[in-house]
């Protein structure tokens, strides 16, 4: 391998992680908010990416009649449980919230997609209607369970992302995407050609993470997240409500793995079931970081895009299997590092 | 219900099976034939999920090892199907040990994503290696042959499939049934309290480990050999979820919840595969994924428990013979009243800059009983730990009759004769009380996983169990041994554990806090028991926070401030020093 190569995977390997650092930075914000660690969120930027591609050949992507069921089951629900609790005052706020609030969405959506909108105002439909999709999952799957185990959390998680795959294949079908590229500048550094989709990934990665940042130190909403992560208990006690929090963090979540879903749809092909390798290639990122730190995440899915990009130059056919064995190390040293109160299996 | 409604219930089910394909059309046979295969995974994913409490989502990566092993014996190189089994258990298990040795130290759901990983890793090899064929698979795998029996039609390998399953199911009950089995029982109450029973908590887990890996070894080998063809789709991460999915409908914890959630969800596929077609048109394949995860969803969320334990809640309970006399397991040789029994010596254990201990030493005589006592923070919970290994001290020795035990391990610590109760209860709320004594006769007891699979350990099982029933008599418990532990009020659960101390025969026993949480007559119930145990000449050291409950009982108090020993001596020397008085109430103005 002489170094212009190596240079060549490096800066690949540099965007491809970028794109998992996004989810990865999602996966941790939801673990530690909710304690779910929630696989589906690949889907979640894939589902973005077919949409993108949807709309960009002007038909009307499968993610509204997703956000329209969804919506219409968790309003179902939320109205059972307030019925049930007795709190029927409650009920209007939580049918615009619920049912209201996603179809506004939709509807908008549909709207505005007949005017055969610029690219810019294709992201910012393909965007919205991914939003609401991870939120109203939250309602119907995981609120229900919230007090399980993690692990328990953790298996209904992995069951939701074979749902979602399903789903996928029903609203998208089998076909592979790829969209066209969002710029076609390119640029030459130390003698290696960067293209502009590459320096997109990564400033992406970076403004979001920023973003993030900021959020998380400067907002109230997001001292209070952070409250939620710390100590749900301690939180509520304080007027935080840890659902409302949650929903939060999985509207950011989806937002990140969205962006992350557009901007590799130009630089790899993206079928529906494309979710689960990059879910999980990010979440090996979000490991390296204890689950709970999002530098450290950010860190992890950079170093699995570098490792896979030159892995893949190896032996291509074994480059996944590089990239999972590679976990098992990782978990041994988190598991080494972090210390546990020792946790009683739920009986 | 008896043993004998038991044992005729299950001779009914087995001839059920044995006539099922001389009525059953040959279809039915068929998915009877793969039933048995999940079970097989499935009774070992209830043994390693359920009763274990280690969530594996890689068993299906362990079923395709053993299956491309005995395809690449049998159908690449032309060897024998025996010999292809032999080959794939030896490499399953082998592969489930380096595994298991690597990963089985993680904690919680780090374990668990770790079989993710593996279970990728392998599943995604399958494809991938030239030898085996790729993503075309291996074809044409030869039956398995008895002498001239050759197992070509379904109907025929049907029996060999289910005699192994009944006969899986049987050795498996016998094994929860013996010393090993209560060891893997325990496993889900953390590692502390397997430890303090002197049992090595990482070995058992291994031993579960490997066993679910040759459970599903066995399920690869006869599923090669009765497809005749196999290809890396069985065996990928979907599968393994559906597997867990079948320990968990049928009642992880339960094995013939295996078979029961093998079969249900094996029929359900088979019917959703037969009906979403008629309701929604042309999409039967994908919807059929979307059904099943969302009734898996739903189960979860509704009924975590399981089918079989949930039937089983509605089934009149079996009825069990007191245990009876059998001849008393070994003693271990008491120190003479009156001899050093344990010396802590100037042990210092500190957390970051915080002090915890700070050069504290104490020696207790065998026959008395001795209390730690200290106001909250002083200490006193490192220096337990510290003593029963939970904690290592940073400075400092303790050795226990005659013996260093500084650095030791949990588990070896408690066979050398140190029994400890909890101040959080720590019992098996699921296993009677009669089992959850039984425990502490695991290191005096020997039985091996084979000897308890084959019930080959009848004497030792009943000595133990003749124990474990003196004991509980011994603490006035004895009435009920047959009542599960968890409907215990706390007061008898810490009897209970005393009760459990006990049947380890141990030298010195350890109370973490006994008083903690009860009420007054509890107390004083305690106090007598204890009282009536140093009659016996046992030695005891409380750790405690109850003066009164300390002062009216104990030879010598010990007592720790700020992480110092702060003076030491009778309770009624102790009750008057002024020291005490101040770091309890405050300066005397």
């Amino acid at each position: 391998m002489t170094s212009d190569i190596a240079a060549i995977l490096a800066i690949d390997g540099i965007a491809t992680g970028a794109v998992y650092a996004l989810v990865a930075i999602g996966t941790v914000l939801i673990f530690t908010v909710t304690r779910v660690i929630f696989i589906p969120f690949g889907d979640i930027a894939a589902f973005t990416a077919l949409t993108l591609a949807a709309l960009d050949a002007k038909r009307f992507p499968g993610t509204g009649t997703l956000v329209v069921v969804l919506a219409c089951l968790a309003t179902l629900m939320e109205i059972i449980s307030l019925v049930r609790g007795g709190e029927l005052r409650l009920l209007p706020r939580a049918v615009v919230f619920y049912l209201v609030l996603p179809l506004v969405v939709v509807g908008a959506a549909w709207l505005v997609m007949r005017a055969d909108p610029p690219l810019a105002v294709r992201l910012v439909l393909a965007l919205m209607l991914i939003a609401p999709i991870a939120p109203l999952l939250d309602r119907i799957v995981f609120r229900p369970i919230a007090d399980g185990s993690v692990l328990l959390l953790l298996t209904v998680s992995v069951a939701l992302h074979f749902a979602l795959v399903g789903l996928g294949l029903l609203f998208f079908g089998p076909e592979g995407v790829r969209t066209d590229p969002l710029t076609s500048l390119s640029t030459e550094f130390a003698g290696v050609l960067i293209s502009g989709q590459t320096m997109l990934i990564v400033l992406a990665a970076l403004v979001f993470s920023g973003l993030l940042y900021l959020f998380f130190d400067f907002t109230l909403v997001g001292k209070s997240l952070r409250a939620t992560a710390v100590n749900r208990t301690g939180s509520r006690l304080m007027g935080i409500r840890p659902e409302r929090a949650g929903t939060i963090a999985y509207l950011l979540g989806s937002l990140m793995a969205g962006v992350s879903g557009i901007l590799i749809a130009p630089v790899n092909t993206v079928f529906y079931d494309s979710g689960f390798l990059l879910g999980l290639k990010a979440f090996v990122g979000a490991i390296v970081g204890g689950m709970t730190s999002y530098p450290g995440a950010a860190i992890g899915a950079v170093g699995v895009g570098i490792l896979e990009s030159f892995a893949s130059f190896e032996s291509s056919a074994l480059k996944d299997v590089i990239v999972f064995s590679l976990l098992i190390p990782i978990l041994i040293w988190r598991s080494l590092a972090s210390l546990h109160s020792e946790e009683e299996i739920e009986e | 219900m008896t043993r004998l409604h038991i044992r005729l219930a299950a001779i009914v089910a087995v001839l059920c099976l044995a006539t099922a394909p001389f009525v059953l059309s040959p279809f039915s046979i068929t998915l009877m034939n793969y039933i048995g295969i999940y079970s097989l995974v499935a009774i070992g994913l209830a043994l390693l999920t359920g009763v274990g409490g280690i969530v594996s989502f890689g068993q299906a990566a362990f079923v395709g090892v053993a299956a491309y092993a005995t395809a690449w014996v049998s159908a690449l190189n032309g060897y024998s199907p025996w010999l292809g089994l032999v080959f794939g258990v030896a490499l399953t298990c082998g592969v489930a040990t380096v595994l298991g040795v690597v990963t089985l130290r993680l904690q919680g759901h780090f374990l668990s994503l770790s079989t993710v990983a593996w279970g990728l890793a392998i599943g995604f090899l399958f494809g991938n290696v030239e030898g085996l064929g790729r993503f075309n698979g291996i074809s044409s795998i030869p039956p398995i042959s008895f002498g001239w029996i050759v197992l070509t039609s379904s109907a025929q390998i049907y029996f060999l499939i289910w005699g192994i399953v009944v006969a899986v199911l049987v050795l498996g009950y016998n094994l929860l049934d013996s010393r090993l089995g209560r060891a893997m029982r325990a496993l889900r109450g953390g590692n502390t309290l397997v430890e303090s029973l002197g049992i090595n908590a990482f070995r058992i887990k291994l031993a579960t480990f490997v066993i679910a890996a040759f459970l599903a070894s066995l399920s690869g080998w006869l599923y090669a050999h009765m497809s005749r063809f196999i290809s890396p789709g069985p065996f990928d991460a979907s599968m393994g979820i559906e597997y867990l999915m079948m320990s968990m409908v049928g009642g992880a914890g339960s094995l013939l919840g295996g078979v029961v959630g093998a079969a249900i969800v094996t029929l359900l596929k088979n019917s959703v595969q037969d009906y979403l077609p008629l309701i929604a048109k042309g999409a039967s394949g994908q919807l059929e994924t979307v059904a099943f995860s969302a009734l898996f969803i739903l189960f979860l969320q509704w009924a975590r428990q399981g089918i079989v334990p949930f039937v089983a809640r509605y089934l009149p309970k079996a009825k069990r013979d007191r245990p009876q006399p059998a001849p008393p397991l070994p003693r271990r040789v008491q120190p003479k009243p009156g001899e050093l029994l344990l010396k802590v010596d100037s042990a210092e254990r500190r957390f970051g800059g915080l002090i915890a201990l700070n050069n504290v030493s104490f020696e207790v005589r065998s026959g008395e009983i001795v209390a730690v006592i200290g106001p909250n923070g002083a200490g006193k919970s490192t220096m337990f730990n510290c003593l029963t290994g939970a904690l290592r001290v940073n400075k400092g020795e303790i050795v226990f009759a005659g013996r260093p035990i500084t650095g030791d391990a949990q588990s070896r610590i408690a066979r050398a004769g140190v029994a400890r109760t909890f101040q959080h209860v720590k019992l098996r709320p699921r296993m009677s009380l009669l089992e959850n004594v039984m425990l502490g006769t695991y290191a005096r007891t020997h039985t091996g996983l084979f000897a308890g699979a084959f019930r080959l350990n009848r004497r030792e099982e009943a000595s133990a169990r003749h124990e474990a029933q003196t004991q509980l008599e011994r603490v006035g418990l004895g009435e009920k041994p047959f009542d599960l532990a968890g409907n215990l009020p706390l007061g008898n659960q810490r009897i209970l554990e005393i009760a459990r101390a006990l049947a380890a025969d141990p030298a010195l026993l350890v109370l973490d806090e006994p008083a903690a949480g009860l009420r007054r007559q509890e107390k004083l119930r305690l106090a007598e028991l204890l009282r009536s145990l140093r009659a016996d000449h046992l030695t005891i050291l409380i750790v405690e926070h109850d003066m009164e409950f300390v002062m009216s009982l104990v030879d010598r108090i010990v007592v720790l401030d700020f992480g110092s020993k702060l003076c030491e001596g009778a309770p009624a020397a102790i009750r008057s020093d002024e020291r005490v008085q101040e770091a309890y109430l405050g300066g005397v103005a």
